[in-house]
């Protein structure tokens, strides 16, 4: 039952990327790909109607991983502390930006927003992906299963690391280029002529990027946290999560290289879901894995609520987020086809 | 929460009659919503977050039970909020006017919903029901025992009141405003008349039976909590009713009291002489830790409450009569009580929530072994004061964005036969 639960958090989270991914990489890449203000507008309204809805994915995934495994919760979120409230920090920010440069009528504190709104992205992106690093890696877990990290140390990964080393620096990365492609397609989508022919380039460009961060975290990935390949070579069913990754990958370029931007999207997805599903496999049964003594790390079991607790919240769950599947599938098709300024909202 | 109920109110009376007026009406308030709700959005996120990072202890004793009604508000709630936030806003002209309505329906529903698993939440942590003891704390053993945990069921009518007092007041208020200012008038008297009968049958109602159904429970099950509330230090048959006076905590008794003489012993046991515990009957450290703020609290939340009901009978009079569009000070009244139900209700939470100490899950789970052990207190200190600064700057862009909002008011700036121009082409251009 706990292990249905580990597998239904995993969902969640793919889902908060996936969708929330795009519009951060849309806010990446507004500024480079809008130059004038109606262009913005476009790439902003691309975005518009759906934001927050994406960022209520990350509430929902936050609350279920509070409910399934509130021992993880409360490990992982007071161990992480600043970082966190950096992201609440970009979080906020971000929020005011868009909505600002919405309301606001001027030629002054426009531009202001727009870059304050491509910076929190950006960072957002990047910090999610060390976030992944660390819990792959593992992090100095005590007895009680509690621990604090400094925000680094020495960059390296040993014992003594800190949030930020390399391989979550590397990580990061990767997050970043993903993503900024991820809505660089989403982009492609939504709009027409010049904004779609500049989006394509960026991510013709960036796909490079994506394909060569990729190789060097998979094999960085191997050296820092073990784990993965031996679950990998027990478990060899396993192979179908960092195979779909690797199908969307090349997928990606084959519909990037065709103009096809609505399969390139969709591939970009299945890229997503397949590098954290991989991730999330690659540690399992751990939740959160201690990067020295593995019997301090978190498993599913030491952090679970009760059985109970996990069956009768199924019964709600799933009927749950079938009818948010519905109405979100309404609602994307509802807004779908590019965008026209003339349908201004209020 | 409150004004969507309003939203929908106005929507309804749109399409029953078919006046376009209560079409703009409802657009206006939507955009003063979207705001409202960008900002709870983005304050409301820390919340959950602090659950983990700041409250790690707690969150590991009674997650098991807690993190049921949170992970429902974000599955069945914060979805239909946001998503049908979106075709609200975007979505007039595509939807048309039925399936439009509907959707501010759906809102409603989601925005109250969400409403009921927050209270639920904390109904659960006053008066803890249906668990069990666990490995680390408390884990659920009865569903339905959470989800109808009879706390809940008061606590969570009074809040939404609280919200529909507070929505329906800054309507009033908000019509006064374009009456007393001579623009916008006809979308003056809607709000005014709107949110004057909204406001007197919420207000009402907060008071009776909501109101005093609560404080029945919190003398059942909160005995010293009600003694602090009251601001009765010892204990007595008959006991009287603190109108005013201040808590003396050096002496143990109120400065300057105006007594109703056995009235408190009349409201909670429905007899002039039954016996009401006072503080003398709890240990010190049982009882609530700042008293003279949660006596204030609860008295400023009730005083307001009982003007509330003073001030929109009187509207409600003066409406029947014809007269409150004309009556300059009356409109100045209303006018001013904008900022009051804000206060009201943040006493009101405040009562609740001071009410509770020491406890952080009433008699389970003390508020001192809640925090994350391994954050220190100068991460904390750095965080909160970070936050306060944050939370004041949005303060003030809120203020700020609301406030165009109504200088631009509610008229349509476009023939509504022509196609609608986007606001900010003058600007592009």
């Amino acid at each position: 039952m706990a292990t249905v639960w580990y597998c239904l958090v995993a969902l969640m989270i793919a889902g908060y990327v996936i969708l929330d991914g795009f519009d951060l990489g849309a806010g990446i890449l507004h500024f480079s790909i809008g130059r004038t203000e109606s262009q913005r507008r476009r790439v902003i309204r691309s975005i518009g109607p759906v934001w927050d809805g994406n960022e209520v994915w990350l509430l929902a995934a936050g609350g279920t991983l509070y409910f399934a495994f509130p021992g993880l919760y409360a490990s992982s979120f007071s161990g992480f502390y600043l970082p966190l409230m950096m992201v609440l920090w970009l979080l906020i920010m971000r929020g005011i930006a868009i909505e600002f440069r919405n309301h606001l009528e001027d030629n002054l504190w426009r531009p202001f927003f727009d870059a304050l709104f491509m910076l929190a992205s950006a960072l957002l992106a990047i910090f999610y992906g060390a976030a992944l690093g660390n819990v792959i890696r593992g992090v100095p877990l005590d007895a009680n299963g509690s621990f604090f990290l400094p925000l680094w140390t020495d960059f390296r990964t040993g014992p003594d690391t800190g949030i930020l080393d390399w391989y979550t620096v590397l990580v990061g990365l990767l997050a970043f280029v993903t993503l900024t492609v991820h809505g660089a397609l989403w982009i492609a989508i939504k709009t027409e002529d010049l904004l779609q022919h500049r989006a394509r380039i960026i991510a013709r460009w960036a796909w490079g990027a994506v394909a060569i961060l990729t190789a060097a975290v998979t094999l960085a990935t191997f050296r820092v946290q073990p784990l993965v390949l031996h679950n990998l070579t027990t478990y060899i069913w396993g192979w179908i999560f960092p195979d779909l990754a690797l199908a969307g990958l090349v997928a990606m370029l084959v519909f990037i290289l065709r103009g096809d931007d609505l399969k390139a999207f969709l591939s970009s997805c299945a890229f997503i879901a397949g590098m954290l599903t991989s991730a999330v496999f690659g540690i399992y049964p751990y939740v959160l894995p201690s990067n020295a003594d593995p019997r301090l790390g978190l498993t599913i079991a030491s952090t679970q609520t009760s059985p109970y607790g996990l069956s009768v919240a199924l019964v709600w769950f799933i009927p749950g987020m079938l009818l948010v599947l519905a109405y979100s599938t309404f609602i994307y098709r509802h807004f779908a086809g590019k965008v026209r300024l003339e349908e201004e909202g209020y | 929460m409150g004004l969507a109920l309003l939203i929908f109110v106005l929507k309804s009376i749109a399409l029953k009659t078919g006046d376009d007026r209560y079409d703009h009406a409802a657009r206006f308030w939507i955009k003063i919503f979207a705001i409202t709700f960008a900002v709870g959005v983005v304050t409301g996120i820390p919340m959950e977050f602090q659950f983990g990072t700041n409250w790690s202890r707690f969150s590991k004793y009674a997650g098991g039970v807690i993190g049921q009604t949170l992970a429902m508000e974000g599955v069945f709630a914060f979805f239909l909020e946001s998503s049908f936030l979106g075709l609200l806003i975007y979505g007039e002209k595509r939807l048309g006017r039925k399936l439009h309505w509907l959707v501010s329906l759906v809102l409603f529903a989601g925005t109250w919903l969400s409403g009921f698993f927050i209270v639920a939440t904390d109904a659960w942590m006053q008066h803890p029901v249906a668990y069990a003891s666990g490995r680390d704390g408390v884990v659920l053993s009865s569903f339905w025992g959470l989800i109808l945990n009879p706390w809940t069921f008061w606590m969570y009518l009074h809040n939404m009141l609280g919200t529909v007092v507070t929505a329906s007041f800054v309507m009033a208020s908000a019509g006064a405003f374009y009456l007393l200012s001579q623009k916008q008038q006809e979308y003056g008297r809607i709000f005014v008349r709107t949110g004057v009968i909204a406001a007197a049958i919420a207000s009402v109602l907060m008071l009776f039976p909501t109101g005093d159904r609560q404080g029945v429970m919190i003398a059942r099950y909160q005995p010293a909590t009600l003694a602090a509330m009251e601001g009765l230090f010892e204990t007595a048959s008959g006991a009287p009713i603190a109108i005013l006076g201040q808590p003396d905590m050096d002496q143990h008794k109120l400065d300057n009291p105006l007594l109703i003489p056995r009235a408190l012993s009349f409201l909670t046991y429905q007899q002039w002489a039954a016996e009401v515990k006072g503080l003398d009957a709890f240990p010190h450290r049982d009882q609530p830790d700042t008293i003279p703020l949660l006596y204030y609290s609860y008295h400023i939340m009730v005083g307001l409450g009982t003007l509330f009901i003073a001030v929109m009978l009187v509207s409600l009079w003066l409406l029947r009569k014809g007269r409150i569009y004309e009556s300059r000070p009356w409109l100045w009244v209303l006018m001013l009580s904008l900022p009051f139900p804000f206060i009201a209700n943040t006493a009101g939470w405040m009562t609740a929530e001071l009410g509770r100490q020491p406890w952080l899950v009433y008699g389970l789970m003390r508020t001192a072994d809640g925090p994350s052990r391994q954050v220190s207190s100068g991460n904390t200190l750095f965080t909160l004061i970070g936050f306060m600064g944050m939370y004041a700057l949005l303060a003030i862009l809120f203020l700020f964005l609301t406030r165009r909002e109504f200088d631009h008011g509610p008229e349509p700036w476009f023939e509504s036969s022509e196609p609608r121009t986007p606001r900010s082409t003058n600007v592009a251009l």
